[in-house]
């Protein structure tokens, strides 16, 4: 006796769950992973999930088990060589054995790594847990700047070209059917009653005649319905519908100037990254804008950005300019979600600093979503710090924050884009 | 007999084509006296395999995190095209639940069907050790009992502490077996009944035996009384019925621990004979089919490349080694078995007086009964298999630079090979020996376990973790010590490790 069961379509992800605590258990590792993974990216690589490595004895399932060493016997079959009483070198570990238990691990040897994929999703979830992107909230309701056109049903009136076929001629047999039925009903019963006369011994020539005329009639009426009307045509509808924008710019601004140095860079570096992948939750389209400056401000490509050198004084307010300019001429404030970020050392020419701030307010922010600052340095602040520090407390959605070493990259960037409140420094 | 007209062969199965099929061996397995539990095939994907053998063949088990982690690697190794998933799988309940691939070819339904819901079904019922150890027709309901038990605690008490809990204990798991007594069998409302009854009453036990206040004074007789009086095997047993500062929801998930590990006992001490019967049965009731006419040519010559590939034993020198492969010990064990009842040698007579000319399908049917793998090799381990296999034994003896061979495939060592081939499959020399010797119930309540090695094999150095977890479910200090041959006990192991660093570490 037996009974067949097809459970092919039940749902197969049942293991899930304890997919997922493996991925809680492991978190803190499974983090430092990925925080690692970031450095190795270009700023734009964000499509990819991410490979995990976790060391396998942080993961063993230890058990009570016999160690190598004591007294052995083994069987093993195929002898083709051996003799009673022949002595042999021991072979090397590990060769040999192996206990019918099949993967009783045998800790100790074999510390390779676990290595495992997560997803994209995992891998951003992971890096962005509880964050919220700054504004995002306000940008939508406030501005509802593209149009899309799309489909929204059918009407009878249109172009030619919007004729949908499929529904027009669904018409026209809809049409045809409602307006022959009776006639049919009619011709049906003629037909009937001709295949009874006929049927009949005695002659009917009169009533034959008669009914083949009205079958005929019939015929000809049904034949007059028109295959197709220009009632029955359909178009298909189109409206417009205004959707929020999902474009965004990301200007990365830096100071190249001879007191950055190559370490100080990779820490701004990482922190781009983030943003960028960060904007990429939200955005379908990220335009990033590469603006490096020391006296002047020069936009660049990526590789130049973090890897060539340059010396030279410090002038801030010269990349701003540029910002603004670039803004203005490529990223209307309207079509665009503008996001800047600037890294710095601290260091600017003393009288500059306050242009800094007057450009910042006047021209950068009302048309920024969100503008960060982030200064890496071990010394003590000077004018920039606290200039923007004026304008950080005049505006919520101007961030700063210090950053000493890269282990301070990942915990300011969780600071600056907190969830729920939009923390002003 | 008459020829029938044969079955479908054409490689894609339908549900028609496996039914008919199935009928078929059925017929077949009812004529050669096989008893089943009534059968439940049912048809799975690739990933549901995967999910199966993510939870080691349970088909409900409660969440974990090592689940999670079988199931990555095995979906991995997939994947990259370094592992084929098995056929089949088959799990000891009532009805006996077979899982078969939907990828399979109607030829590979055919033999997992003989193979699972015949051979290996038919193993269960029959054999001593599931019977008396695993009650198939509850397993199912304890099961989802314990995921369900084990969720609801997860709710109560934070899944952080359920996971510690059964990390704990999953670490012993292979010390919550009762090796010598007998379970006895329960339904899923009797189960559920008596948990409610049981947290109350163990909590109250564990209370009286850990009183503070002396009682009365002949506690302090001269002679200590030893508590446990003697030493058990059962350690997560111990724990649950004695465990001072457990939790009574951490003394359930210990017992369902241990009851699933029970569960799973007598099918670590069959892998030989379980697999040896199965591939027994789908070789012979297919042959039978093919006999009678009612499958082709084309479908035995497939069958046939499967089977071999399935009962094939490399050789200890080819890179595909790892160990005697069960099915091709079992099946050939099987097989002799049948041959020296049908056509005994005079070798046969002198070995198997018993057997040799009996009916062979009354003494298959006994062997299957009334044996597990150490027990059925040293009974029916004949010369000619050793032979066959060209079977070989080493002698590692940690304290010469070389091995020596012990005996190999002639008249002398045929004793000494089965003898050792029957101890390699003795679950007791190939488990750690390790049992609860004392509790300190009077001073500092610190649990002594004692290591007894078998052929002066040392305990791995995993013992430190397992100690650990030992200690979270102990809550006070435990300790290891290792019995030596010369009679004395030496502490190899400790949780906490004492505050001063130990000087001498064995």
């Amino acid at each position: 006796m037996a009974n067949f069961i097809d459970r092919r379509l039940n749902s197969k992800n049942k293991s899930t769950v304890n997919r997922q605590r493996f991925i809680r258990r492991y978190k803190s590792q499974i983090k430092k992973s990925v925080s690692d993974a970031i450095n190795k990216r270009g700023v734009t690589d964000v499509d990819t999930g991410e490979s995990i490595s976790i060391p396998k004895k942080d993961m063993s399932e230890p058990v009570f088990h016999q160690g190598s060493g004591g007294v052995r016997d083994r069987v093993h079959p195929g002898n083709d060589q051996f003799s009673p009483g022949d002595r042999i070198k021991r072979p090397p570990q590990g060769g040999g054995q192996a206990s019918g238990q099949g993967e009783a691990s045998d800790s100790g040897e074999g510390e390779d790594d676990f290595v495992f994929s997560i997803s994209k999703d995992e891998y951003l979830d992971l890096l962005f847990e509880d964050l919220e992107l700054p504004n995002l909230e306000k940008t939508q309701l406030d501005k509802l700047v593209e149009y899309k056109t799309v489909r929204s049903g059918y009407c009878a009136e249109g172009v030619p070209s919007n004729i949908d076929i499929v529904k027009s001629l669904q018409g026209s047999i809809a049409r045809r059917i409602a307006m022959t039925s009776s006639k049919r009903a009619q011709l049906k019963a003629c037909e009937k009653e001709l295949e009874a006369l006929e049927a009949d011994k005695h002659d009917h020539i009169k009533e034959v005649k008669e009914l083949t005329l009205e079958i005929e009639r019939l015929k000809a009426a049904i034949a007059k319905v028109p295959f197709i009307d220009t009632f029955d045509l359909r178009y298909r509808n189109y409206a417009k519908e205004a959707v929020p924008t999902s474009k965004a710019v990301m200007f990365c601004l830096m100071d190249v100037s001879g007191s950055m140095d190559q370490a100080t860079k990779d820490i701004a570096k990482r922190f781009y990254i983030l943003l960028y992948l960060f904007l990429t939750r939200t955005y379908k389209e990220i335009d990033v804008v590469y603006i490096r400056h020391h006296t002047q401000a020069k936009e660049v490509d990526e590789q130049e950005f973090f890897y060539s050198q340059e010396t030279g004084g410090t002038i801030a307010s010269s990349a701003l300019e540029l910002m603004v300019k670039v803004m203005e001429e490529r990223y209307n404030a309207n079509d665009w979600n503008i996001y800047g970020a600037q890294a710095s050392d601290g260091d600017n020419w003393a009288d500059d600093s306050p242009l800094c701030k007057k450009i910042m307010l006047k021209k950068i922010l009302p048309k920024a979503r969100y503008f960060s600052y982030i200064e890496i340095t071990q010394r003590a602040h000077q004018t920039l710090w606290h200039q923007y520090q004026d304008v950080a407390d005049q505006c919520g959605y101007f961030a700063m924050r210090h950053i000493r070493s890269v282990e301070d990259i990942y915990p300011v960037f969780r600071e600056l884009f907190k969830k729920g409140e939009q923390s002003a420094a | 007999m008459t020829k029938r007209k044969p079955l479908d062969d054409s490689p894609d199965w339908t549900f028609e084509k496996l039914d008919q099929y199935q009928t078929e061996i059925a017929r077949v397995a009812a004529h050669y006296r096989l008893d089943t539990y009534p059968n439940q095939i049912e048809v799975i994907t690739a990933e549901q395999m995967m999910d199966a053998y993510a939870s080691v063949g349970m088909p409900i088990g409660y969440n974990h995190w090592t689940y999670g982690k079988k199931f990555i690697q095995t979906e991995q190794t997939y994947k990259r095209g370094q592992m084929g998933l098995a056929y089949e799988i088959v799990i000891n309940s009532e009805p006996c639940i077979s899982y078969l691939m939907e990828e399979n070819t109607m030829t590979m339904q055919a033999l997992v069907m003989a193979h699972a819901c015949y051979g290996h079904n038919s193993f269960f019922k029959g054999n001593y050790l599931f019977k008396s150890w695993t009650d198939a027709s509850s397993i199912i309901d304890y099961l989802l009992f314990a995921k369900n038990y084990v969720a609801e605690c997860e709710h109560k008490y934070g899944i952080d502490e359920v996971e510690a809990t059964l990390d704990a204990c999953h670490a012993l798991m292979n010390h919550g077996v009762d090796r010598y007594k007998r379970p006895q069998k329960i339904s899923l409302d009797e189960e559920l009944k008596r948990q409610k009854e049981r947290e109350e009453y163990l909590q109250s036990q564990v209370n009286s035996l850990w009183r503070t206040l002396p009682i009365k004074e002949e506690s302090a007789d001269k002679k200590r009384k030893r508590f446990p009086s003697e030493p058990q095997e059962n350690i997560l047993y111990f724990i649950e019925k004695n465990a001072p500062l457990l939790k009574p929801w951490q003394r359930e998930i210990v017992r369902i621990v241990r009851k699933i590990s029970q569960y799973f006992y007598p099918q670590k001490q069959t892998q030989v004979m379980n697999e040896g019967w199965a591939c027994l049965w789908h070789y012979t009731i297919l042959n039978h089919l093919y006999d009678e006419g009612l499958v082709t040519d084309k479908f035995i010559l497939e069958f046939l490349h499967s089977h071999t590939n399935v009962v094939a034993q490399p050789e200890y020198n080819s890179p595909y080694y790892s160990g005697i492969n069960p099915y091709a010990l079992g099946f050939n064990m099987f097989m002799d078995i049948r041959r020296i009842c049908e056509n005994p040698t005079d070798e046969d007579r002198r070995w198997f007086p018993d057997i040799a000319g009996s009916n062979w399908l009354d003494t298959v049917h006994f062997a299957m009964e009334n044996f597990k793998d150490e027990s059925f090799i040293s009974q029916f381990l004949s010369p000619k298999i050793i032979r066959d296999f060209k079977l070989f034994q080493i002698h590692d003896d940690e304290k010469n630079s070389f091995i020596e061979i012990g005996a190999i495939h002639n008249d002398t060592g045929y004793q000494k090979i089965r003898t050792a081939l029957s101890n390699q499959y003795n679950l007791s020399n190939l488990e750690a020996n390790i049992q609860v010797l004392e509790v300190d119930i009077n001073g500092d309540r610190s649990l002594t376990l004692r290591y007894v090695a078998h052929n002066k094999v040392p305990l791995a150095g995993s013992k430190d973790e397992v100690l650990k977890h030992l200690h979270y479910l102990w809550q006070f200090d435990v300790k290891l010590v290792e019995k030596k041959e010369s009679g004395e006990e030496v502490e190899i192991g400790r949780c906490p490790p004492k505050a001063t660093p130990v000087d001498k570490a064995s």
